[in-house]
């Protein structure tokens, strides 16, 4: 059996590099990651230049999932409109209800009973922790790291099963009204809740065991994606983010709705601002809002859930419009015309999980806003791409979108 | 919270600011002239270094001014919001001084100002549409555009025939779903397209 040597040339692999090198200046490669990528937790479209790994040019695309909430918003009554909150921080449903409910509610100047404040603190609380769950474990999964996304994942549907139970759907929740929320807590609930929160600790543990310390989580996201005090405040940087970057900025503390002056809590705030610190906020922040809602347990306030003076704005008791014609009147009268707004104008912004959610809303009177602007965290939070992602290398593009931590429905609107 | 010689002290620095009836936070009116003043003031001096939202208002084809630019700004020293209203003055082509040099958050909220409504900020850095696509011709958000969208000489023949409108596709025409403007609720319904046939009409071939 005979043998067949060919030779091939190569060229010599030393000279191309350095000739690649020379001409890198010129040969920046353009990538676009988005609409649809894993990294992207929705339809965000980065258009980055690259040199070799390096970014040099990050522009955000938004708008692939804008649906045009506003114009919806001037076209149907205030309380139409509950549902559509829900669908903008698809992850914390309930506390968008409470803000918008809130917002409304300034233009008309109802107060509220106290068992409606408590409950309503009591289910931002629970959407908090449950939208960090969700935040913490993509962060982990983003960072490499599979485990803890299962022990989050794990506690956060216990957390829609109670959602499930107290307003009848699992995700987009409509739970508050203009005025009140939608029912009383069930019978046994808070008791279910005391249990899932006795529980939920062991949890956070063992996620933090797994990601706090370790090695290759720190260093994919120490020292990734820093933005400073300034930055933070120039960029309108909200919500945990803000305060990762140590800026002490919590509405619940600094300007308190809906009772939270009553309960005792800490802002977690963080030192450098990067990818790490985000996370460390967050982790400490469920710890926070479990306190709050052993506190809103323990002092559970009896009573009405909905306020007795928004008599034009919250439909009365179902069993009360079948058997009495005042209370059909006043319900066709709601349906029909749409809760009675005063003229006027307010903003109102609520600490959501993303951050501020804020409402803006202008009234000339009558059952339908002239005009409503939601000001979203998340839209506000992603400016900063353009200015703090060059420099960085491709692969930590995950990490610093997964630290964000945004929704791409309340940024899109 | 912002007390009165807060707002007297602000009022005389500047000559086209006045401030107005308000029910929740502190609302100046401020020309468009004084702007950037006011809010470089404000930024350094007054602690109002957060801006939490920047939009803009139609008040209708009618109005003596038809576009205003509203902004607020939040202290955490007052720990309190200000409400800045400015009216656009030209109707047909309202322009605005941009902020966006003092506020670098300003940056995407004037460019969605911009998309929804038509506001042409002058000296931003890159004014161009950001919800809607780069090619869209409307102002979305302004009071005379319909909500099913505006009626076009050339209307796509695909959804004149299914909403019986002669608009231009919205961009998920064509999509998984189709709903039409008339008839019974049940032939109104949202649908998948291909399963857009009734008991009473028949499957489309």
């Amino acid at each position: 059996m005979s043998t067949k040597t060919v030779e091939i040339n190569v060229g010599d692999i030393g000279a191309r590099g350095a000739e690649a090198s020379a001409n890198a200046d010129s040969e920046k490669m353009a990538l676009n990651v988005g609409p649809s990528h894993p990294t992207t937790h929705g339809v965000l479209r980065l258009m980055m230049d690259l040199d070799g790994d390096v970014i040099t040019r990050c522009e955000p695309v938004l708008g692939y999932l804008h649906r045009g909430d506003e114009k919806i918003a001037e076209n149907m009554t205030y309380n139409q409109f509950v549902p559509y909150t829900d669908r903008l921080d698809y992850l914390a449903p309930l506390a968008n209800n409470v803000a918008y409910a809130i917002a409304v509610e300034k233009l008309t100047g109802i107060e509220l009973p106290e068992r409606c404040l408590s409950i309503r603190v009591l289910v931002c609380e629970l959407a908090r922790i449950s939208s960090h769950l969700l935040g913490m474990g993509v962060f982990g999964m983003d960072a490499g790291a599979w485990t803890p996304f299962m022990y989050t994942f794990t506690e956060r549907e216990k957390l829609y099963t109670l959602f499930e139970e107290l307003t009848g759907a699992r995700f987009t929740t409509s739970y508050t009204r203009i005025g009140g929320v939608a029912r009383d807590v069930p019978d046994g609930w808070l008791d279910r809740v005391t249990h899932f929160c006795e529980n939920l600790p062991k949890a956070i543990d063992e996620v933090e065991k797994l990601l706090t310390r370790n090695r290759i989580f720190l260093d994919r996201t120490e020292g990734i994606g820093e933005v400073s005090k300034e930055d933070a405040l120039a960029y309108g940087f909200t919500g945990p983010n803000l305060r990762a970057s140590g800026i002490d900025l919590d509405l619940r503390k600094d300007k308190p709705y809906s009772g939270y002056e009553k309960y005792e809590f800490d802002v977690p705030i963080g030192t450098r601002g990067d990818c790490y610190d985000r996370y460390l906020v967050r982790i400490e922040e469920v710890r926070q809002s479990l306190r709050i809602i052993k506190q809103v347990i323990d002092d559970f306030p009896p009573g009405l859930w909905y306020s007795e003076d928004a008599k034009k704005i919250f439909a009365p008791p179902k069993e009360k419009i079948l058997t009495s014609m005042e209370e059909l009147i006043q319900n066709f009268m709601i349906v029909t015309e749409g809760p009675q707004i005063p003229a006027g104008e307010v903003y109102f912004e609520a600490e959501n999980p993303k951050g501020a959610l804020g409402f803006y809303i202008v009234s000339k009177g009558g059952g339908v806003p002239y005009r409503l602007k939601i000001r979203a965290p998340s839209f506000c939070n992603l400016s900063i791409l353009e200015k703090m992602v060059p420099g960085h290398m491709l692969s930590d593009i995950t990490v610093i979108l997964g630290s964000l931590d945004f929704v791409m429905g309340e940024c899109d609107r | 919270m912002i007390d009165l010689d807060f707002t007297e002290s602000l009022l005389k620095h500047f000559t086209h600011v006045t401030k107005r009836h308000h029910d929740d936070c502190l609302t100046l009116d401020c020309g468009e002239s004084e702007v950037n003043k006011l809010f470089l003031h404000l930024r350094d001096e007054e602690t109002f270094d957060l801006l939490v939202d920047l939009t803009a208002i139609d008040h209708g084809e009618t109005a003596e001014f038809r576009f205003s630019v509203v902004s607020h700004l939040y202290s955490r020293i007052h720990r309190d919001y200000l409400r800045i209203h400015s009216i656009c003055e030209d109707n047909e082509s309202p322009k605005f001084p941009s902020v966006s040099s003092i506020f670098p958050a300003a940056n995407w909220h004037e460019r969605e100002a911009f998309d929804m409504f038509g506001i042409h900020f002058s000296d931003h850095p890159n004014l161009k549409r950001i919800l809607m696509w780069d090619e869209y011709p409307y102002y979305p958000l302004r009071k005379d555009f319909p909500l099913a969208g505006i009626e076009t000489p050339l209307p796509a023949a695909d959804v004149a025939e299914v909403t019986n409108a002669s608009v231009d596709p919205a961009p998920m025409m064509g999509g998984p779903f189709v709903a039409s403007s008339d008839g019974t609720m049940s032939e109104s319904e949202p649908r998948a397209k291909d399963e857009s046939w009734t008991e009473e009409s028949e499957k489309p071939s």
